[in-house]
């Protein structure tokens, strides 16, 4: 599976949206708010399920300046910030991150290593509060382990936590 | 029809046509650039510009329907300036190479610009610092040479539905490149060339090969041998002149003995040979109730790609025979280099395609190495050979025919047929139908598999047994073939077909992306009518026939489908699941 997302990810985002009519940027706007960027890989398995042409999606990609091909930061830190989330102290988790990191959601930290940003569901709400980076979900998160792993970031294949 | 005028001339068009059909039609030269005659109109340069009475905007012929009484204006001082605006534009983000571009003196865009005969460009140059891709060592593209007119994009994405080219980025960055921003070879890139024969300009040409083929032609150890596709002959003149479609066979062998080819071979001999192998193998499934049906050819190396990455589902109907080419080749090293006391580690076989396919078939798989060494050296594309002739400083035009080295270069008309679409099947039906029934069919000529239809189908009998067949031709035209033979696979009832053609390239082989340039539907038709003519005056027209083939199978092989054959002249296939549209 992709370095930076979970098929899941993907394939709920895919569901989503095919078959509606100018669906495409839709869905890859779900890329990016879910990666921060538009993974290759992802956008590869997106092509699949949604049967649209890689050709294709790359020319949506880099015709409109929004969208982001690389990774914005090393680590991306994405705090989900639905409403199970929400509920079980997300909002405090995002301004713990932003002070470690010395960033406001939607930058990158000056070294590059990381990017903190905000999603919306992830689709884990079992697992609230929930913060990814990159690949890796962390679950019932709190504001030390959050910072443990803000110290020692692990961003290995492994997909869920 | 409809009525209008051009420049006050009265012109009547059928509904649909453009204002430039209708000024073709009354002799009125507009300029195109990014129009192909052979595809639809992409209305990106707009060099084409008229005026039309009643409107303010200028519209650009290529893509604008007559509409009643439309009063044109094709030329005023104002509508040339446009256009000069627009050519100086291109040239100020176009490198200045012309004189060691691949495209010298037959480039699109070199012809409009002599054509305006500017003198300078006012514009600032900011030419694109942008990578050359070589990576398929097939076609070369340079993106810093395209003008953005997306042939190649149509021609890719919806002709050949591979899709592995598109723009990306926008406005003036908009830059041509392989899908996904990767490099070519990691695309889903099928190396048809078709791109490459459609492009107005260098930014897509095959990978010139002819500088190992001099250096090789230089060392006096190496036995350079050549061979000569059935799809060469009736389009190699269009680079000097010829009318298309002449049958240029004698001259070509002549050329290529003065240019130092020690041996000139046909690959229309490995065609014929092909027919033995892949009648044989048809035959055989036909007649065995259990055997997987229908058998699909592969002759043409795009098409097996693109089944190896798309439809590897199909592996099984897939013929295991190598392409007439793979065949001359492994039979050079094996076969004539023993009859001609030769070393096979000398021989360097040299191939004349029309194809850029070809130059990666040749190292496809292991089964391309079945002498013992790569059996084919280096694949050279028509192109490139009109270009070594013309290096040469022969006169083609006056050479006297020749004759080729019989032993691998004697052909029957099924072998020259190959070139066009349909001419494998029929080739292959000629002799399946003597292998089931012990003589020749009645009447040669299968008009069904002829014609440039993107699918083509019949029915026919052979001993009461009836055939059904299938060709297409342009890889866009595969998947409604491939899809009746799934649901019938898949419903477990008797299958649409039992043998289906397919050639990558549109009109087959003739329209090859190696061929010279400016194919339309007339050309291919013309150069098919070329091989059809030279079968038609054959002496033998069926591969069974051919002496030197049942010498071959005498004196070597021992027969179709035999250890030997089996050896030197099948391959196999693998699923590449890798590479995703
Ligand atoms: S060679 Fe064929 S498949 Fe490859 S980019 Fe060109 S048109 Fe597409
Ligand atoms: S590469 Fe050639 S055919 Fe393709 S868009 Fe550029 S100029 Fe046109
Ligand atoms: S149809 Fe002929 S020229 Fe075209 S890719 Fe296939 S073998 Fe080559
Ligand atoms: S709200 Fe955070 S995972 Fe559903
Ligand atoms: S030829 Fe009409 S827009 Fe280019």
């Amino acid at each position: 599976m992709s370095p930076t997302g979970t098929e899941d990810d993907v394939a709920a985002i895919a569901k989503r949206w095919k078959n509606k009519r100018g669906s495409l940027i839709m869905a890859l706007h779900g890329l990016q708010d879910r990666y921060g960027y538009v993974p290759r890989e992802a956008a590869m398995s997106l092509g699949e399920q949604m049967d649209v042409p890689l050709a294709r999606i790359y020319e949506v990609l880099t015709f409109y300046n929004y969208f982001r091909l690389k990774s914005p930061g090393k680590h991306v830190v994405s705090v989900c910030m639905g409403t199970a989330c929400y509920l079980k102290g997300a909002p405090q988790l995002l301004s713990r991150a932003s002070e470690e990191l010395g960033i406001k959601p939607g930058e990158t930290t000056a070294d590059g290593e990381f990017h903190l940003q905000v999603v919306r569901c992830v689709g884990c709400c079992g697992l609230a509060p929930v913060v990814t980076v990159n690949a890796k979900l962390l679950a019932k998160v709190t504001g030390e382990s959050l910072e443990a792993h803000l110290l020692t970031p692990t961003t290995a294949e492994d997909g869920k936590a | 029809m409809i009525q209008a005028t051009i420049n006050s001339l009265p012109v009547e068009v059928a509904p649909g046509a453009t204002i430039l059909d209708a000024a073709r039609q009354v002799s009125v030269h507009i300029p195109t650039l990014c129009k192909h005659p052979d595809l639809e109109a992409t209305a990106a340069c707009g060099i084409c510009i008229v005026r039309v009475a009643g409107s303010t905007k200028m519209l650009r012929a290529c893509c604008t329907p007559v509409e009643a009484d439309m009063e044109i204006t094709t030329e005023d001082p104002e509508i040339i300036q446009v256009r000069r605006t627009v050519v100086e534009m291109i040239l100020s983000r176009h490198p200045n190479e012309c004189l060691t571009c691949g495209r010298n003196q037959n480039c699109e865009l070199q012809t409009i610009a002599a054509d305006f005969g500017l003198r300078e460009i006012c514009l600032d140059s900011i030419v694109p610092d942008l990578p050359i891709d070589n990576s398929t060592r097939a076609i070369t593209l340079d993106p810093r040479k395209c003008i953005s007119c997306g042939r190649c994009i149509q021609v890719c994405q919806q002709i050949q539905d591979v899709w592995a080219l598109s723009f990306l980025q926008r406005g003036i960055d908009t830059r041509i490149a392989a899908a996904g921003d990767i490099s070519l070879a990691d695309s889903p890139c099928v190396r048809c060339g078709q791109c490459s024969a459609h492009c107005p300009t260098g930014a897509i040409v095959e990978y010139d090969e002819t500088q190992e083929v001099w250096d090789k032609l230089l060392d006096p150890d190496a036995f350079c041998v050549a061979q000569l596709a059935p799809a060469v002959r009736v389009a190699i003149g269009e680079a000097f002149g010829f009318p298309v479609g002449t049958n240029l066979t004698g001259k070509t062998y002549a050329a290529l003995r003065r240019m130092g080819f020690k041996a000139v071979f046909d690959t229309n001999f490995g065609a014929d040979l092909t027919v033995m192998e892949e009648a044989h193998e048809f035959v055989g499934r036909f007649t065995n109730a259990k055997s997987v049906l229908p058998l699909i050819t592969t002759c043409c190396p795009s098409w097996v790609d693109f089944m190896e990455k798309f439809h590897d589902d199909m592996i099984p109907h897939f013929s295991s025979c190598k392409s007439p080419q793979a065949m001359v080749g492994a039979l050079a090293k094996t076969y004539y280099a023993e009859k001609m006391g030769l070393d096979p580690a000398k021989v360097y076989v040299v191939s004349v395609m029309p194809c850029t396919a070809k130059k990666f078939e040749i190292i496809r798989s292991k089964e391309m190495h079945s002498s013992g060494f790569w059996d084919v050296d280096v694949s050279l594309t028509t192109r490139e050979l009109a270009r070594m002739i013309k290096q040469s400083g022969i006169n083609f035009r006056v050479l006297a025919e020749e004759q080729p080295d019989h032993l691998l270069g004697a052909y029957t008309g099924a072998g020259t047929i190959f070139g066009a679409t349909g001419g494998v099947m029929e080739a292959a039906l000629r002799t399946s139908y003597y292998l089931m029934t012990g003589e020749n069919p009645a009447r040669l000529e299968f008009l069904k598999t002829r014609g440039l239809d993107g699918v083509k189908e019949g029915k026919f009998d052979i001993a009461g047994k009836e055939i059904r067949f299938a060709v297409a031709h342009g890889l866009g035209n595969v998947e409604t073939v491939l899809t009746k033979v799934r649901e019938a696979r898949d419903a477990g009832t008797e299958p649409p077909y039992h043998f289906i053609e397919v050639m990558a390239c549109p009109g087959g082989c003739v329209g090859g992306g190696g061929q010279p340039y400016g194919v339309t539907d007339n050309l291919r038709a013309k150069r098919a009518a070329g091989l059809y003519q030279d079968d038609q005056a054959g002496l033998w027209r069926c591969a069974h026939e051919n002496p030197y083939i049942q010498k071959l199978y005498e004196d070597f092989l021992g027969e179709p489908l035999g250890e030997k054959s089996e050896q030197l002249l099948h391959t196999s296939y693998h699923p590449r699941p890798t590479y995703r549209r």
